[in-house]
Order: structure tokens, then sequence, then C-alpha cells
């Protein structure tokens, strides 16, 4: 029964894929494209060996952001505040990254959990207007994302940023040597592949999956996890049989802003070496589609963050053969409908069945008293 | 109940979500960013003469062999921003109209993060010159640039120390300083407004010229100044409704001629000042910024478009372009200031033409250092 169940999402979630794919062909015939050419171009420039490498490091902050994402999910909350969270996460790490010395390993770990920290009580503050003033969570996150942005602009120009002279760039100073996460290349290299130049595997993608690791356990491993999902399934019921509420929406959403610190540390520690202004954005954004198309699950979440980098990346192609690249946009928002729409019918049939299976069950049972 | 809410929120928001991000794409022109043309033209005959002697550093770009190929990296709003991309553009289409160019343009995705892919992309592809436009691609082409030292990189207002990479540079500053001036000649109510596009320290530049050249005229005149966005949020340079609604602000708050330095969102300014002209019968002006963007606006706005602080980003693309096919590019900082009609200000529409003599008097001071221009806030 089980594995009939996860047979049927599998196919669920192939179905939307396909589905997405073929209304993009069609899109690409009316403006009179080849959606064999250009699924062609996407395909051939995504599978190249330095493609490849970007999408596994870009791939990293849409997971750690879908992560912060679902955690929210499991109890019914929706930080919507991602993107606040980790921007001012990543600016103050950046800063006090950039303004110790430590040795090497110690020095890395001081950053990363300065940015979880700063993640975690950034989030909290919308916990805090909730748990006591019952302010809705998406509404106080959506603000505190503006605020994250004006805070956060003004900090960097005012106290945070590097002065140099005659520079227009606005950064704080870079992390020393001891602070930065190492490049896997040398790894890779060991193992007879050669990267082309320009390539860089960033070693965060280690601690994105420790995340992941880290988010299962919590999640359907601990009492603090089943408390979690057992309030977002039913808070009544949760409350009466001695959850506590305001204990609750303060885990969630500060472990949701914990993991939101993560999100652009992987660039940070591991290119930049400091908070710029062009570092990504968005991504608190992609993650919550990210979240929605893995459904919550560490696995399917992995997949969904390679799927949507696989997209990202292998657009950048398209340009370049005189196709337009919006595409992108096209086949990443049909998906995610196609995967709402499957799921719900994969819910349905699954549904069915078990309603088929113990009434069959219980004709089998009357059957048995009658010839009793 | 409470669980189906629940349930149905995070689905109704991510398709909004979604909408909206779709929808975000509207404000491009065109579909397709990629424009390849490949022109040949016969008549620079005797530049290339000239050009012949020093070719021995690009041999293979001779006008009548292969095309030379150029790449042109936008930035966010790309083509059709009636302003600074726009700039940059026109530059490279003046110089494919002289010389056999092969054009590839490409500009950064929604999130700005693959800025180093494209200009790998694009050396990798064959590019034997890039044009990077805007100094957010400083990170960018000082990662890429000394990966590949055949090709030679052009970038517009930030500096990489790499001598394939020349930096150019403009005094903004100088320019807003005059156009700060038309507007303080100008005004009849005595109060002047600035919108800045994402508030950093280069558009802040603009604006410290702006405030001076103002205060050389009267410093009793009132500046109001409003920026659309915080960075790393850069939508402030491509967001015409959000510069329309300060813009009506500013109107209604007195001001009566505004500058702005916020790229496409400048046409929210324009359409502002024709709707507030409109409704209240007493004419109010905008000022352009990077292009003369009297030429390039609407023919139901240019009555509103006073002056255009001119950057000349065609200029300094062309000569970049140029140089590299005349084999006399060099690396390293490229100043286009006042002296060199680097930056300036348009007089398309003559609605300046009683204070031009004014204007070129303050000119002169600047650019022979009699008036120093601050460049920041």
């Amino acid at each position: 029964m089980r594995s009939r169940a996860v047979l049927i999402r599998l196919i669920a979630s192939l179905g939307a894929i396909a589905f997405a794919v073929g209304l993009s062909a069609i899109v690409l015939l009316l403006v009179d494209v080849s959606p064999l050419e250009a699924f062609g171009a996407m395909l051939s420039y995504g599978a190249r060996l330095d493609s490849a490498i970007s999408i596994v490091n870009r791939a990293v902050p849409l997971y750690l952001s879908a992560l912060a994402v679902a955690i929210g999910f499991q109890m019914g909350l929706f930080n919507i505040g991602v993107e606040g969270q980790y921007r001012i996460a990543a600016l103050i790490a950046g800063y006090v990254g950039a303004a110790i010395t430590l040795p090497a390993v110690l020095h890395v770990a001081v950053i990363v959990l300065v940015a979880m920290v700063v993640g975690a009580l950034w989030a909290s503050i919308a916990a805090v207007l909730k748990a006591t003033r019952g302010i809705h969570e998406v509404i106080s996150t959506i603000m505190l994302n503006f605020i994250a942005t004006g805070l956060g602009a003004w900090l960097l120009a005012n106290y945070l940023r590097e002065e140099v002279e005659g520079s227009l760039q606005v950064r704080t100073a870079q992390i020393p040597e001891s602070g930065r996460m190492p490049s896997l290349n040398p790894v890779l290299e060991a193992v007879g592949i050669t990267i082309p130049a320009g390539s860089d595997l960033q070693s965060f993608v280690l601690i994105a999956i420790a995340a992941g690791v880290g988010y299962y356990v919590l999640i359907w491993r601990t009492r603090l996890g089943y408390d979690l999902r057992a309030f977002g399934a039913n808070p009544s019921a949760a409350e009466a049989s001695g959850v506590d509420r305001k204990r609750m929406i303060f885990t969630a959403l500060g472990l949701s802003g914990a993991f939101a610190g993560l999100v652009v540390m992987g660039p940070v520690l591991g290119f930049t070496y400091r908070y710029t202004d062009d570092l990504p954005t968005e991504l608190g954004f992609t993650g919550i589609a990210v979240a929605l198309v893995g459904r919550n699950k560490p696995v399917g979440m992995a997949f969904a963050a390679l799927l949507f980098a696989f997209l990202n990346r292998s657009a950048q192609i398209l340009d370049l053969r005189g196709i337009p690249k919006e595409i992108e946009v096209i086949i990443g928002g049909v998906i995610i409908l196609a995967v709402v729409i499957a799921y719900e019918l994969a819910r349905r049939s699954i549904a069915a069945a078990q309603v088929r299976a113990s009434s069959a069950e219980e004709r089998a049972q009357s059957d048995a008293e009658v010839s009793a | 109940m409470r669980i189906s809410r629940w349930k149905t929120l995070p689905l109704l928001l991510a398709i909004g979500l979604i909408a909206t991000a779709c929808g975000g794409n509207g404000d491009t022109d065109e579909p397709a960013d990629t424009d390849t043309d490949t022109t040949e033209d016969a008549d620079d005959a005797d530049e290339d003469a000239d050009a012949d002697a020093d070719e021995d550093a690009d041999d293979e770009s001779a006008a009548d062999g292969d095309p030379v190929s150029v790449g042109l990296l936008l930035d966010l709003g790309g083509r059709g921003d009636e302003s600074f991309n726009d700039a940059a553009a026109a530059g490279v289409d003046q110089a494919s109209s002289e010389f056999n160019l092969e054009v590839t343009e490409l500009e950064p995705n929604e999130a700005g993060e693959n800025r180093d892919e494209l200009a790998r992309l694009l050396s990798q592809e064959g590019a034997e010159i890039v044009i990077a436009v805007g100094f957010l691609f400083e990170e960018a082409i000082g990662a890429v640039s000394p990966d590949f030292p055949d090709v030679n990189y052009g970038l517009v207002d930030a500096l990489v120390e790499q001598d394939n990479v020349a930096g150019l540079l403009f005094a903004e500053h100088e320019g807003s300083f005059l156009v700060g001036a038309a507007a303080a000649l100008k005004t009849e109510t005595g109060r002047v407004g600035f919108i800045g596009g994402v508030e950093n320290p280069l558009i802040e530049r603009f604006e410290a010229g702006f405030n001076a050249g103002v205060a050389a005229v009267d410093p009793d005149i009132e500046i109001d100044r409003n920026y659309i966005s915080q960075p790393p949020d850069f939508s402030g340079f491509n967001d015409p409704a959000r510069g329309r609604e300060i813009a009506l602000g500013m109107y209604g708050n007195g001001a009566d001629i505004i500058y702005h330095a916020a790229g496409g969102s400048g046409s929210g300014l324009f359409e502002a000042a024709r709707e507030v002209s409109e409704d209240t019968g007493s004419q109010v002006w905008a000022i352009g910024v990077d292009s003369d963007q009297y030429l390039t606006a609407d023919e139901a706005l240019q009555p509103y478009i006073l002056t255009s602080m001119l950057k000349r980003v065609d200029v300094a693309v062309y000569q970049t372009i140029a140089a590299h096919i005349d084999g006399s590019f060099a690396g390293g900082p490229q100043e286009f200031d006042l002296a060199v009609d680097g930056v300036g200000y348009s007089t398309s529409g003559g609605f300046i033409d009683d204070i031009v003599d004014q204007l070129e008097e303050f000119k002169e001071q600047i650019a022979s250092g009699a008036i120093d221009v601050p460049n920041a806030l």
C-alpha cells in the first residue's frame, strides 16, 4: 500500500514536469522557435561539467531557503521573510567574519554560527508579534523584509562598510583566509575529474547536506518535531494535549530563521569572501517554490532545488542562440502549478484507494460473519 | 476549516508570486535580448588606412576579413530603458555601423547572480572584446579577465587592475552640476527635486553635483530628494511606477523641476510631469539623465523634458571598440569629464536656449578648475 502511494506521487511529479515541458514547447512553437533546438541547447549546455558545478553551487542557497520555509510549513507557519532574514544575517556575519581573526576551522564556525543566530533573532521579531499580539506572520515577515533591506543598507553605508578611497562599491571588508571555506576542486581532481578554468565547487554544499539531515532528524525523529507537526496538523488538539502554543511559535520561526541565515553564506564564504550588494536576491521567494515542489521533504526539496538551478543555469545559453531566455520563467512557473495540481490529484487517488481498500476489508469481514 | 485555510494560503501566495515573477518581465520591450548584426561598411576605408599601421595586435580583426566578435553585457533593464543601457547600446550600434562587427548581447537574470558566468560565457564563445555596462560587473570582470588575457574588456563605471581591462569612468557630478544650475535658473516656485534610482555612492554623486549646481545659482532654493530603492534591491533602476509616485509627491509638494538619476524609472517621472502639467494647467518640468531623453521619449512627453544630463557612455563604448580594432586598446582608468565632453547637457526642445550662455560659463569654470564640484554628499 505504502509503496503504491510512493509510486503514485512519483508519477505525479514526473507527469507535472513533462506537462510543463510540453506546454513550454507549445509556447516556443507559437513564437516560431524550434522546441527541440531550445531544449537541446539547454540540455547540452546544462550537462557540461562547468554547468554541473554551477548548478550544485546555485542549488545550495535554494535548498537552504526551502528548508527554512519548510520548517515553518511543518507547523502551518508561512515564513515569507526568509529574504530579509538571510540578508541581515549575511551582512552581520560577513562583517564579523572580517573583523575577527581565529584559527581556520573555528573562524568559519563562528561566522556560520553568527549567521544562524542573527537569522533566528530577526525571525523572532515576527514570533514575538504573533505570540503576544496575534499578528499574522505573513504580514509581519513581509514587512520585516522591507525593514531588513532598509536597515541593512543603512548599517552597511554608515557603519559596516569597508572604506576605500574613490570606490563606488558598498561592501564589507574581505574575510581573511582563515575564515574562508575551501573549494572542493582538489577532491574532484583526486578522483580524476579535470575541472574547467573558472569552475569552483564550493564546500558549503556539505553544510547544506548536513542541514538537510538535521532537518530530517529534527522534524521526524525528535519530540520537538513531533510537537511541531502535531501543532501544524491540528493546533487545538495539540494545545489540548499540552503543547505550548507560544513556545511552538518561537521555536518554529526561530529555527526557520536560523536555517534562513545560512542561505547566502555559501557565496560569502566560498566566492566573494564578503557581503556585497550583488549577492543574489529573491532566494527567499524561490525557496517557497522549491519547498512546495519538494513537498517539504528533505530529498524532494534537494531534487527541486537542483531542478530550478538547472533551469536557471541552462537558460543562459538561450540568448546566445537567439532564443528568448524567458522560456525558463515559463517552464519554472508551469512546473510549480502543475506539481501543485498533480499532488492534489495524487492525494485524492491515494485517499480513494484507501477508502476502497478499507471498505473491501469491511465487506470481507461481513461476508465472513454471514458465512459463519 | 482552520486546517484547510492553512493549506490553501501557501498555494495562493505561491501562485501570486509566480504571477508577479512573470509580470516582472513585462517592462522589457522585446522578449529576445539577443541581437546579432553583422554590418559591412565600406565608408571606413580611410580609417582603415590609419588603422592598418598598428593592426599587429589584432591581426584577425581586419575590417574586410572576419567580423570582430563583440560581447555586450547590459545591466538589469537591458535595451529599451531609454537611459543608461540604451546609451551603451547606442555606442555599440554606432561602432557596428562603421566596423564589421558581430555583436552578442546578454543581460543578467532577475536575481543578478550570474554576472560572472555571463562574462565567462561570452569570453569562451569567442568574443574579442567584452563591454560590461555598470559597476555591478566589477567583481565579475575582476574574476574573469585574468583567465582570458587575449580578450579585452571595457568596464563602464568601475575599474579593475588588469592590463586587458579599461575602466570607463565619468564625472557625473560635473554634468549634474550643469543641469542643477539649469533647474535653479528655470524654477519659478523656488523648489526643485532629485529622484535617485538606488541609494548608492554612484547615484549620490549625481545628487551631490545637482545640489552644488542649484546652490551655485541660488542657495535659498529648496531641494526635495528621494531614492526609489536601497541596495541590494536594484529594482529602483527599472520601476517607472514608483518613479511616477515619488514624482507626483514632489510636484504636489511644490517642486516644479525634478531631475532623475534612476535609469528606466525615469519614464515614470516624465509621465508624472505631463499629468501634473495637464491637470493643474501650470507647467512643471523633468530633467533626463544619461542619454538625451528628449529624443527617445514619446512625443506626448517631449514638452516636459527641460534638458538631460548627458553621460556619454555611447562615446566611451564606441571609442573602446574602435581602440580595440585599431590596436590602440589600453587597460587602466579612462576619465570622461566635462573637459573632454564625456558629460554635459542637452538642448533638444529649445527649452533652455535662454540660459545656455550662463550654463556655458559654468562649464568653462568647471573645466578650468575655477569651480570644484563635490563628487559625494
